[in-house]
């Protein structure tokens, strides 16, 4: 028994991305059915659910990564600030420019930190080098890296611990001045320590732009995120502030997950 | 600790053991045989130019022989033993090699005074010098002093050298381009005094180099007169000390290296081959490289990943596997005749019918073997393609990177070094093959080689030599097996030693690219 028309407080004017009745398969297996939520703006979003629910195909929907796969097929709408992202004018690298993603592994570019923190903008070019210079000083701060690297900027980025990538990584997304970040379970390869440092970085960011995340960790959507959704086999169980919904979930089997016993 | 754990743990070892020295055993013989390999050409290559001691030889019937002891073997009916002597002077005894039994020798000695001559014609002279004419007029008197000669004698080489060079340098820079400018204006009348007058010293020249001739005796007493310019090298190896061997073994290494060959390539150096080995090995890399990393994109990146892909990436596994003679004739037909033939017709269809490019080349040798190092290529850039994590493009893609840009600022890059490894791979395979060639494009004997001061420079339409076909031409192909058979072995090494050196620069160059793209700290 699933629940249309999740709890949400906000207007619908607050929402970023606004998804309608958007199903996914790949090839014959369907991954996303008939989902419709509201992601709102400038809060921080998690989505939660066993492996294999769909949160992670979900993300990658918002900014267009299916495209590279042909066996994908959608039907639904997502728009993003109104404007439905697969509209023919819209532009899939413009696109992805306004809504940037870090992934679950690490992935700097075998180059240097600084050209990777470069690399988005040198993609369009127009920039001074100055001008260049400044926006990977300041993404590099805004990810709280720039302390550590600052005096080995031409050093190799895989010469960093791995959670120094993960925050270079953000560097370069943040670098390109998204209005959406998509984060892919950007801790689970980390170790505590560094997943705290990511932790405090998603919530320092939120005032600026529109954060998504996927997690494993309960804890941790808990602890960061403002609205929590609920998946289990792709489709949407139940959405709500996250106080709510990790205090008071109104529906037993979003009870049963996140107190860890799963049906 | 359970019984079956010690039962594990005391059987390990021992089958460990017999397994690690089996495999131990086998690299030991494999670099065993690799090495004898190696130290077999190199001694019997690089022994060739050691200048060896001369014998002089007299037989029980009191025939007198001087030559140079190359091996021993029993007599066939096993009664005592024989030796071979090579004995040169084939202008005086139509043969070289002498069979001697070692029972019917008297006496053998050493003697100081025995020249070896390396000729021009005719092969090696081994005997005495008498005299040098003609002879300057105050030592005329002491004709017959074998040291008074042997000092004229260098004189004279040297002297004759420098004549050379003045020759060569008349022609170079003062006959070849007057004769290229009466040849676009038959009219000039200066240019065609200016050129009779160089021909004419040229031919002073000619003259001053011929003037000189050696009287020879050979050990048995008879008289030979041979003209200077015709040797290449004197020396006299029973008087040479070890040191002074030693400079002439290296002269003799570096006029391997350096010359070209002489009398039916049985002796004379191999510089040609091993400027058209280098260069068709160039060439080729020039034109498989662009071709294999585009189709290796194309299968790995752009193409729909389906069946026909399959197909087609199994197709090119198997190319691999083509003999190389099938790729030469179809060079010969699609490369020399057809595309070859149809550059004739159309660009120099007023030289016909000589054939410029509708004949074996250096073009299409080098296209020929792009062909059949192909699959090697797009193999190694393929699976370098494939390593590459698939988050690294989409991370790319997450930063708004079109395709192109992905592919081209993130893919590429870290694909360079697989991709140099096939083109090493393609090297090595491409500088030892031997047998296409014969159809394609490589010459017996191609002195010029195809790179020199007239325009176009580079001439990719000139037959080359090769040192793989040099080998097979000299072992089996000249007058006298017997004594190219050195030649053979030194040209074996340097084959080696090329393929060697074209390899080191190609891995150092993936090394240096590797260490700029990537880190090595983390992999």
């Amino acid at each position: 028994m699933s629940v249309r028309g999740p709890i949400i407080d906000f207007p619908p004017e607050a929402s970023c991305f606004d998804l309608e009745g958007l199903s996914l398969a790949y090839g014959e297996t369907p991954a996303l059915q008939e989902l419709t939520l509201r992601v709102p703006r400038h809060r921080v979003t998690a989505f939660i659910g066993p492996s294999g629910c769909g949160k992670s195909t979900l993300l990658r929907a918002l900014n267009r990564l299916h495209d590279l796969n042909e066996s994908v097929s959608r039907r639904g709408r997502i728009r993003l600030e109104g404007q439905d992202i697969h509209a023919p004018e819209v532009a899939v690298d413009e696109l992805r420019r306004r809504v940037g993603m870090v992934f679950q592994t690490p992935n700097p570019f075998p180059m240097s930190i600084y050209d990777n923190v470069a690399f988005g903008l040198r993609l369009r070019g127009g920039l001074t080098r100055r001008r260049r210079d400044d926006i990977v000083e300041w993404a590099l701060s805004a990810a709280a890296l720039w302390d550590e690297v600052k005096d080995r900027l031409r050093a190799s980025a895989w010469s960093l611990s791995g959670g120094q990538q993960q925050r270079l990584v953000i560097a370069r997304t943040l670098a390109v001045k998204p209005e959406v970040l998509l984060l892919d379970e950007p801790a689970s390869a980390l170790d505590p320590i560094s997943t705290l440092k990511i932790e405090d970085l998603i919530r320092s960011l939120k005032g600026q732009l529109t954060l998504v995340l996927v997690t494993h960790n309960m804890q941790q959507a808990a602890r960061v995120s403002d609205y929590t959704a609920f998946l289990q086999q792709g489709r949407l169980v139940e959405y709500a502030p996250t106080d709510t919904l990790f205090t008071n979930p109104r529906l037993a089997r979003t009870e049963n997950y996140i107190t860890g016993r799963m049906a | 600790m359970s019984a079956v754990r010690a039962a594990l743990q005391r059987r390990r070892p021992r089958a460990e053991g017999a397994g690690a020295w089996l495999a131990a055993g086998c690299v030991a013989l494999s670099l065993l045989l690799l090495g004898a390999l190696l130290l077999l050409i190199a001694v019997r290559g690089l022994g060739h130019f050691w200048p060896a001691s001369v014998s002089l030889v007299e037989l029980d019937d009191g025939r007198r022989l001087a030559g140079r002891a190359v091996r021993e073997l029993p007599l066939p009916d096993g009664e005592g033993r024989e030796r071979l002597y090579f004995t040169g002077n084939r202008g005086l005894d139509g043969q070289v090699w002498h069979w001697l039994p070692v029972a019917r020798i008297v006496a053998e000695s050493r003697p100081r005074d025995l020249v070896v001559l390396e000729r021009r014609r005719w092969g090696d002279f081994i005997g005495r010098l008498v005299a040098v004419e003609p002879a300057p007029d105050a030592v005329a008197a002491g004709a017959g002093n074998g040291a008074t000669a042997w000092a004229q004698l260098e004189a004279r080489l040297a002297a004759l050298e420098r004549l050379r060079e003045a020759r060569d340098t008349l022609q170079r820079e003062t006959i070849r381009p007057l004769a290229r400018r009466l040849e676009a204006d038959p009219g000039d009348g200066e240019a065609r005094r200016a050129l009779a007058a160089a021909t004419a010293r040229a031919a002073r020249l000619r003259a001053a180099m011929d003037e000189t001739i050696l009287v020879l005796e050979s050990v048995d007493g008879r008289r030979l007169r041979q003209p200077l310019d015709e040797v290449l090298a004197a020396r006299r190896p029973n008087a040479l000390s070890t040191w002074e061997k030693l400079a002439a073994w290296m002269q003799g290494v570096w006029r391997f290296l350096s010359e070209g060959p002489s009398a039916a390539n049985s002796a004379g150096g191999v510089w040609p081959a091993i400027f058209g080995t280098v260069l068709m090995v160039l060439v080729m890399s020039l034109l498989v490289t662009p071709f294999g990393v585009l189709a290796a994109f194309y299968l790995n990146e752009v193409a729909h990943q389906g069946r026909l892909t399959r197909l087609v990436r199994i197709a090119v596994r198997n190319l691999a596997g083509v003999p190389s003679i099938v790729y030469g004739v179809f060079g010969l037909g699609v490369f020399v005749y057809g595309l070859g033939g149809t550059l004739d017709e159309w660009f120099f269809s007023d030289a016909l019918p000589t054939p410029t490019f509708g004949t074996g080349g250096l073009l299409w040798a080098s296209l020929t073997l792009a062909l059949l190092t192909l699959p090697v290529v797009i193999v190694a850039s393929e699976e370098g393609l494939a390593r590459i994590p698939d988050h690294q493009r989409e991370g790319a893609l997450a930063l708004g990177a079109t395709r192109l840009e992905m592919l081209g600022r993130v893919v590429l890059p870290m694909a360079v070094p697989a991709m140099l490894t096939g083109v090493i791979l393609a090297i090595a395979r491409a500088a030892g093959e031997v047998v296409p060639l014969m159809l394609v494009g490589v010459a017996k004997l191609a002195p010029q080689i195809p790179v020199d001061g007239d325009f176009p420079f580079l001439h990719l339409d000139r037959k080359f030599m090769h040192l793989g076909y040099h080998i097979y031409g000299a072992a089996f192909h000249g007058d006298d097996v017997q004594a190219a058979m050195p030649l053979v072995f030194a040209t074996a090494l340097l084959l080696v030693l090329v393929i060697l050196v074209l390899n080191l620069t190609a891995i150092f160059l993936r090394h240096h690219v590797s260490t700029r793209h990537a880190a090595p700290s983390r992999r």
